[in-house]
């Protein structure tokens, strides 16, 4: 293992305190892992919250502040934060009108949230959770978990966050969470393994020449182990699988996110970015707006994922609207 | 017949904390093959903070220790299997009264935990979770109770029955939890839920032993 580290056991809380430094419009609590608005909650406004495991940096403390998160609660590597830190995050973002909870479809994080959730309501705080399940990798079905969240987050932070920037109320910023994740579909392949700090090795063993096709953020093995292949048919394949999934009538607007895993250059994301657009162009979709870059990783894993949500004009209004976060920021 | 005490309880994980330490590798290897590879790391660093938990505390009864040890590993584990065997302890704990309660009290309030257990994770026994090792452990509690074994007898069987529960999750496909995204290829591995469930059960046979 070859990383920029002093001990593995200190790998978050130093990357947490170099992000405080980075950030100082930002209030970071290394000890309850809480990163918050430095001004504290914004009153009158529907607070939004969300958290998971670490190693998938910029999410989700990377999109705290103005348009977007009021509050991140990160846990250990590839792990869901505790209960205590999902409710850390959700005091921190009270401003009186209720919070909302962004929650990836993970197993743990969905337990561990629920749980914040009846703790801060037994305390009096609203709590309205949106669950994020946007990978098409996984069939739905009751023989698994259900799909994981992954790159459609980004897109209902954003859009959830504009949402109660603008006032709407908690349920009404819910439901634009829900809208945004339920027009969104995503798929992944990853090139080679990411490593957790605290293992010391890839997470899984992929020979030189193959990929694995549907992985997911943690490094899980997806639908199947195959040779690397030349990215159009890749992309063709992944959007394939995206919009097999739901199918986008012609004419139709969308977002498109080309994510990096951690370990992909941006020149390949683009290079994949170009041939989603060749391919949206062959079936008259329109890429009404688009964000290529490593928005959430997995660590040092090479690969990328890519997302396609359905906008109406409504959802790009507020895809456009203010962000001023570490990693997502325009219009300001 | 003889009684579970608070000491006992209290042995007991720090047997599981130690015997986690000692096998976190191979929690971790088989939780890579069709996890994340994070069970080893947090079940260690979990049963580690309940164990110096415990030693600060000085209980009235097992179910106390039981409870403690619960609320720590909900408040120090994250994932799921912070959740479970958090809600697995601390269940266990609520349901078990008075300082020396006996073997059929102590496998009711077993049965209780892994309730809370399936019902948080609804998991069946088959789906290839840790359901697989805790369920045929405490029916092997249960029937040692009625049959009035002794409780270091009705232990061993329990570990017994919960190390064949998890070789027998080798051959299933997963159902639940990350495992489940593999589909087919989970089969063929062992369920690490089911590996510690394990390791727990012999620690509790161990401190138990008399």
């Amino acid at each position: 293992m070859k990383k920029f580290l002093n001990t593995p056991d200190g790998y978050l809380s130093d990357a947490l305190a170099g992000f405080a430094a980075a950030h100082p419009d930002l209030r970071v609590d290394i000890e309850t892992s809480v990163v918050s608005r430095a001004g504290g909650p914004v009153r009158g406004k529907v607070g939004l919250v969300s958290g998971g495991g670490s190693g998938h940096e910029p999410l989700h403390a990377g999109f705290v502040g103005d348009g977007m998160l009021d509050a991140a609660c990160p846990g250990e590597v590839f792990t869901s934060p505790t209960p205590d830190r999902f409710l850390g995050g959700l005091e921190a973002a009270d401003g009186g009108e209720g919070v909302v909870l962004v929650v990836k479809n993970y197993t743990g994080d969905v337990m561990n949230a629920q749980m914040a959730a009846e703790m801060a309501e037994d305390g009096g705080l609203r709590v309205r959770q949106v669950l994020v399940d946007d990978d098409v990798a996984v069939e739905d079905s009751t023989f698994t978990a259900g799909r994981r969240g992954t790159g459609a987050t980004v897109l209902v932070e954003k859009i959830a966050g504009a949402a109660a920037v603008r006032g709407d109320d908690l349920d009404a910023v819910a439901e634009i969470g829900r809208r945004v994740n339920a027009a969104s579909r995503s798929f992944a392949v990853a090139l080679t393994s990411g490593t957790v700090p605290s293992a010391g090795r890839p997470g899984f063993d992929l020979p030189e020449d193959e990929i694995e096709v549907g992985v997911g953020i943690h490094g899980e093995p997806g639908r199947r182990r195959e040779k690397l292949r030349p990215a159009r048919e890749l992309v063709g394949e992944m959007l394939g699988a995206i919009l097999g999934d739901r199918p986008l009538s012609a004419g139709s607007e969308t977002i498109v996110l080309v994510n990096g895993l951690g370990g992909t250059p941006l020149s390949e994301l683009y290079l994949v970015f170009g041939e989603v657009a060749k391919e949206f162009g062959k079936r008259d979709l329109a890429v009404a707006r688009s964000l290529v870059g490593d928005y959430v990783t997995s660590l040092d894993m090479a690969g990328c994922s890519i997302t396609v949500c359905e906008a109406e004009p409504d959802l790009l209004e507020l895809w456009d609207a203010p962000v001023n976060t570490p990693a997502l920021r325009w219009g300001v | 017949m003889d009684a579970f005490t608070a000491g006992q309880a209290t042995a007991w994980i720090g047997t599981a904390a130690k015997a986690v330490a000692e096998d976190k590798e191979r929690l971790t290897e088989l939780d890579a093959a069709i996890g994340d590879g994070d069970h080893g790391a947090n079940m260690d660093r979990g049963l580690g903070a309940a164990r110096e938990a415990l030693a600060a505390l000085d209980a009235a009864g097992p179910g106390e220790v039981l409870t403690k040890t619960g609320m720590t590993l909900i408040s120090k584990v994250g994932g799921a299997s912070g959740p479970l065997y958090g809600s697995f302890f601390r269940t266990t704990g609520k349901n078990l009264e008075g300082a020396e309660p006996g073997l059929a009290e102590l496998a009711a309030a077993l049965r209780a935990g892994l309730e809370a257990v399936q019902r948080m994770g609804a998991a069946q026994p088959g789906d290839k979770t840790m359901v697989d090792a805790l369920s045929p452990a405490v029916a092997a509690l249960e029937q040692a109770a009625e049959k009035g074994a002794a409780l270091a007898e009705a232990a061993r069987d329990a570990a017994d029955a919960a190390y064949d529960g998890a070789q027998a999750t080798i051959p299933l496909q997963a159902r639940k939890g990350r495992a489940s995204y593999l589909g087919e290829r989970s089969i063929g591995h062992e369920d690490p839920g089911a590996a510690s469930a394990v390791l727990i059960f012999r620690s509790f046979a161990e401190a138990t032993a008399t």
